[in-house]
């Protein structure tokens, strides 16, 4: 493959071997094809970007964003509500223009976060009693990987903990483009704006110790944020900080149990978990769709000039696997470092929870490896189920037992 | 032991701050603030597992100085 191939269109997103193996196309794309011609699921055209240097460079300018809900933006899929991408609450989301991303911004979780992780603690503790209780085999994605990121974020938000279902479901239906009518995507949104908009007037009443709280009497150019802006931040924060997490927890178990020699490493030195969980998430082979970035003016990219007008994805799970980077990438190093990984963007608009999410992350893994070090898979590793989703991949459930 | 930041290299992680809040902090937009560039020795064990753990090798350290 050269730049004189470029007639050749890829359809994206590609098959993976297995479900938590590389799909085959990234390795010939990183050497042969770095800026690639895709068609997505829409049928619309774009561009992949597969090595690191590229994606990075990309995803850190900060003239780009990834708001596709602009004209002569390629959609990916067609469905009524578009992806997280093109709907209203998502576009919100990523304008770096709005004043309350600058009021979210990314210390403002992380300070909060080391406050917060005796919580954590204390509620994965909580989800893994209950799973023992319940008895070997279980879920582990049902039983800690998906209830735990969102109590946190309720906490976070200063919501009551018993609320969690509801969000959890709200959350679900917002941001499930496949499965889930646009009635119930519709009702859900309605439903969240009710409950959220109340929560809102009682922390106004009544203000906590919680980020909301925090919020809502911050003031940015003399001015404090709206109800409307409030609820933005509320329904971003939940939808950005949910699925991704969960999936995530459900991966690292998976990465981890899948090759018994991981794990033992692990339990025999629990000091290894800040940097392991770094390489679980270099290592996700299984990431989603990848960044789109839609571009706004001409681009040099890996040598070539990408017109404006380009939608570029940047595959930042392809990107993490290239040995231009890293050596040996294609091998999960519990103990590389320093590990500069693209799994949270890069750049002022890297993600804002990632203090939270690393925390999450560590923290299920030290209580689990202290409290089941004989934990294992109950199914092959090949067997398990990978959820497709368009942003966020993830698996069906990740069955275990001790 | 003499620390410095590198905040071209600086991702805005936060894992510093978590580690040793002491010795980072980060300005609103993420990037690293250094607050003490010559720890006292109880922190170093912490500035060490900041420096390791940090994942844009932002953060160099001088053990001789
Ligand atoms: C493992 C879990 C997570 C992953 C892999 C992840 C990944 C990402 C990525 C790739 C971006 C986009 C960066 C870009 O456009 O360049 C992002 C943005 C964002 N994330 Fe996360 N995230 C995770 C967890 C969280 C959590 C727990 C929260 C909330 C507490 C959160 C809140 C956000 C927000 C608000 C944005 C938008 C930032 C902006 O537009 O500037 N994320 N995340
Ligand atoms: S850990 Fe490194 S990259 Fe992260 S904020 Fe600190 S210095 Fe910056």
């Amino acid at each position: 493959m050269s730049t004189e191939s470029s007639e050749q269109v890829l359809d994206y997103p590609f098959r993976a071997p297995g479900p938590l193996e590389p799909a085959e196309e990234w390795a010939k794309l990183r050497a042969g094809c770095p800026v690639a011609h895709i068609r997505l699921p829409s049928g619309d055209r774009a561009v992949l970007l597969t090595r690191y240097a590229d994606v990075r460079q990309l995803l850190a300018d900060p003239r780009f964003s990834h708001q596709l809900a602009q004209e002569g933006a390629a959609r990916i899929a067609t469905n009524e509500s578009g992806t997280v991408f093109e709907n209203e609450a998502a576009a919100s989301l990523v304008d770096g223009h709005q004043r309350w991303r600058r009021l979210l911004n990314k210390s403002l979780i992380a300070k909060r976060v080391s406050a917060m992780q005796p919580r954590i603690e204390a509620m994965t503790e909580q989800l893994i009693d209950d799973m023992t209780r319940q008895g070997s085999p279980a879920d582990l994605l049902g039983a800690v990987g998906f209830p735990l990121p969102v109590w946190v974020i309720c906490e976070l938000l200063g919501m009551p903990g018993v609320d969690r279902d509801k969000l959890a479901y709200w959350s679900n239906t917002m941001l499930s483009v496949s499965h889930y009518t646009q009635a119930e995507i519709d009702a859900a949104q309605a439903e969240f704006a009710r409950y959220f908009m109340a929560h809102i007037a009682a922390k106004r009443a009544e203000p906590g110790d919680d980020l909301l709280s925090e919020l809502i009497l911050a003031v940015d150019e003399g001015q404090h944020l709206t109800e409307r802006e409030l609820m933005m931040i509320g329904q971003g924060v939940l939808v950005a900080g949910h699925e991704t997490t969960s999936n995530m927890i459900g991966k690292m178990m998976a990465m981890l149990l899948a090759d018994r020699a991981r794990w033992e490493q692990l339990v025999a030195d629990p000091s290894l978990v800040r940097v392991a969980v770094e390489e679980v998430l270099r290592f996700d082979a299984n990431a989603g769709f990848g960044l789109p970035r839609f571009l706004s003016e001409d681009v040099e990219v890996g040598g070539q000039t990408l017109p404006r007008g380009t939608t570029v994805i940047c595959s930042m799970a392809a990107a993490n696997r290239d040995d231009q980077a890293y050596e040996r990438a294609d091998a999960m190093d519990l103990r590389r470092s320093p590990n500069p990984h693209l799994t949270f963007g890069a750049g002022p608009h890297s993600c804002v929870g990632q203090a939270l999410a690393r925390t999450e992350l560590q923290t299920v893994l030290s209580v689990l490896l202290r409290r089941l070090p004989t934990l294992e898979l109950a199914v092959p590793a090949g067997s398990l189920a990978r959820r497709e989703g368009l942003l966020v991949g993830g698996l069906e459930g990740v069955p275990v037992r001790w | 032991m003499r620390v410095i930041v590198d905040t071209e290299k600086c991702c805005g992680a936060g894992q510093c701050v978590l580690v040793a809040p002491k010795v980072f902090d980060q300005r609103d937009d993420g990037i690293v603030v250094l607050l003490d560039a010559a720890p006292a020795s109880e922190l170093h064990a912490a500035v060490r597992e900041a420096a390791c753990v940090c994942p844009g090798a932002a953060i160099r350290l001088d053990e001789q100085a």
